[in-house]
């Protein structure tokens, strides 16, 4: 999908203007002005034309400032406060600077969670963007059964919502009645036949990774696969006779069309995986003994669950602004691309 | 060209592979949901439920409430995915078609607006809907699923309508439509398995969404199907059979609407709809 519509936006006849007129119309004279910055021009498209966009626009600007930003400088104004079960039962508000920021950044616990966030987020993307583009690449290959086979089992788990297949999960990995376990056993690694995978640090985390990785790389796949099917035959042909092999197939065909798609899922699954609260909370609870503590949970348990409301607030925004930082590279890009947005 | 006979086998035997760890998890919630209890905590798991029951299934619905949490549940998931779907479709056909200033900004805003991690901003939610009376409503619950989902839906069908070939667009115009005209009979039709796509993410999202309804809304009659779920793990401890029956309930209109509206979406997508 992004491919496509990139491919479609750089075909833009004209794509460096700034003018205020629906690009598409080369027949409307205001398309064809060259004056573009400085001032309003004297000859150009009516007001309504030229407020069009603000006002398609109304809508959702006005549901962020409400629904988000409102929120977000709430989450800031609570952060500089000292907001216990007191103050909070009492309706007191007791300022108290950046001293929650502070105790933070000097605690080397916060520090410690921060980079298993960071590791965390890292083998989660590198594991769906990997294993999602294989599977898509196969789904273009396979024939038209095992294709809807395949596609039936990738659109059940994608399609699963995530307390329930949190749930399931808990389920298979149970320690005495779990499938997993079972199967382990009867492969021979009779050791894990009661293993207690909540016990240990990297036990429960490969239970977390393995489910965010089942659930995300559908989404992944389904796409690659999607925008695969656009890519037209003759290419692969033209390659062939060029004698160019899968590899070569991949680097100087598939890629550079899927470059944007993969870059932009890349993005967005950065963001999903660090963020991702449900799995991590729901799996352990942090546990044992906070070694899973991601970056949200830390917040949300020293938020709500030890009811500091204030110093859960500033830990929400380091990671706002860590999200912010890990972003910043990506928009860089964009900024450069400006033509292709 | 020919491929060897393993070079032809070999992608299905993957495939195939790939479809039992996919399925897999489903299925056990399933078969789970089915099972006597003796079969659940056997030593030797059964896989194929043969002698099933209900049960389960029977416990999980007859729990007070119950379609109070379905009937809310409609209504904040089809509040949000239709609000976010007018709004989204207005922002993204300016974004996609339109050059004016400030795009830019709003495109990165939409972007950063993605990454909102609403699971820690869920503290000042509840002290905004505190301070405004608004506890245990439906209304701010709806407005706070619409916004999770409005990114995303806006940079989505930005993509959709950047991909609808302009040339149709304008050949309505040279025909006498306006600029509204071409985008309703042009654009929207071509637009249809964007939308329903689209729409799905918000249908996941704001069914699945649990931390926010457990803060927000601590009265029953205005809860939803998440934390009657939650509710039930802890009500039944380590009563496999009705959670995985309350979770086969919880996942089957998903998994259901899924199927249903995948075929269109993709369908749409192969079928030439966006290549012009």
């Amino acid at each position: 999908m992004a491919a496509q519509s990139e491919r479609v936006q750089t075909q833009s006849p004209e794509p460096a203007k700034s003018v205020v007129a629906p690009a598409g119309t080369p027949t409307d004279p205001g398309a064809e002005r060259t004056s573009k910055r400085g001032g309003r021009p004297a000859d150009g498209p009516g007001l309504a034309v030229r407020l069009a966009p603000y006002l398609l626009l109304l809508p959702a600007v006005a549901a962020t400032l409400v629904l988000l930003l409102w929120p977000l400088v709430e989450t800031v104004v609570v952060s500089l406060q000292n907001l216990g079960k007191r103050q909070f039962i009492q309706h007191l508000t007791e300022w108290n600077g950046f001293s929650n920021y502070t105790d933070q950044l000097g605690d080397s616990e916060f520090w410690s969670i921060t980079l298993r966030t960071v590791i965390f987020t890292a083998v989660n993307v590198v594991l769906i963007m990997v294993f999602g583009t294989l599977i898509g690449l196969l789904l273009n290959r396979l024939g038209k059964g095992v294709r809807l086979l395949l596609s039936v089992g990738l659109l059940l788990a994608w399609a699963m919502p995530v307390v329930a297949a949190t749930t399931v999960y808990t389920w298979l990995f149970d320690q005495n009645f779990g499938v997993v376990n079972w199967f382990l056993d009867k492969l021979g690694w009779h050791s894990m036949a009661h293993f207690n995978w909540t016990s240990g640090e990297y036990s429960t985390f490969f239970v977390i990774i393995l489910l965010i990785v089942w659930q995300s790389v559908p989404f992944v796949a389904f796409n690659m696969y999607a925008g695969l099917t656009t890519i037209p035959k003759e290419l692969y042909e033209a390659a062939r006779v060029d004698g160019a092999g899968s590899v070569k197939i991949w680097t100087s065909v598939i890629f550079p069309i899927m470059k944007p798609f993969l870059l932009a899922t890349t993005f967005l699954e950065v963001i999903w995986v660090f963020k991702a609260f449900t799995q991590v909370y729901l799996i352990n609870k942090g546990g044992p003994d906070g070694l899973t503590r991601t970056l949200p949970v830390h917040a949300f348990l020293e938020g709500i669950g030890a009811q500091r409301f204030g110093v859960g607030s500033a830990i929400a925004v380091l990671t706002i602004l860590m999200l912010g930082g890990l972003m910043a590279y990506y928009f860089r890009i964009i900024l450069k691309q400006e033509d292709e947005l | 060209m020919r491929r060897s006979l393993i070079g032809r086998t070999w992608p299905n035997l993957i495939a195939v592979v790939l479809f039992v760890f996919f399925i897999f998890p489903v299925y056990w919630m399933f078969a789970t949901s089915f099972k006597q209890n003796k079969d659940i905590v056997s030593r030797d798991p059964v896989f194929l439920p043969l002698n099933g029951t209900f049960e389960h299934f029977d416990r999980a619905v007859h729990v007070p409430h119950f379609w109070t949490y379905v009937t809310n549940s409609l209504i904040v998931t089809v509040g949000a995915v239709l609000g976010s779907l007018v709004i989204a479709t207005l922002a993204a056909f300016a974004i996609a078609r339109m050059r004016f200033r400030g795009r830019k900004s709003f495109v990165l805003v939409v972007m950063a607006a993605q990454m909102a991690p609403w699971e820690v901003m869920i503290i000042s939610a509840y002290l905004i809907v505190r301070d405004n009376d608004m506890l245990n409503s439906l209304v701010p619950l709806t407005a706070f699923y619409l916004m999770m989902v409005l990114p995303f839906t806006i940079w989505t069908l930005r993509g959709f309508i950047a991909a609808v070939p302009k040339e149709l667009e304008e050949s309505a115009m040279v025909d006498g439509c306006t600029r509204t005209q071409a985008f309703v009979k042009v654009i929207f039709p071509l637009l249809a398995p964007g939308l329903m796509s689209t729409s799905l993410f918000g249908f996941i999202t704001a069914w699945n969404e649990f931390p926010l309804v457990n803060m927000l809304n601590k009265k029953e009659t205005a809860q939803t199907l998440p934390v009657w779920l939650s509710s039930f793990q802890t009500a039944f401890g380590t009563d496999w059979g009705a959670t995985m029956a309350a979770s086969t309930l919880f996942a089957l209109p998903i998994l259901i609407l899924f199927i249903f509206l995948q075929r269109k979406a993709v369908g749409g997508l192969t079928d030439g709809a966006v290549k012009g």
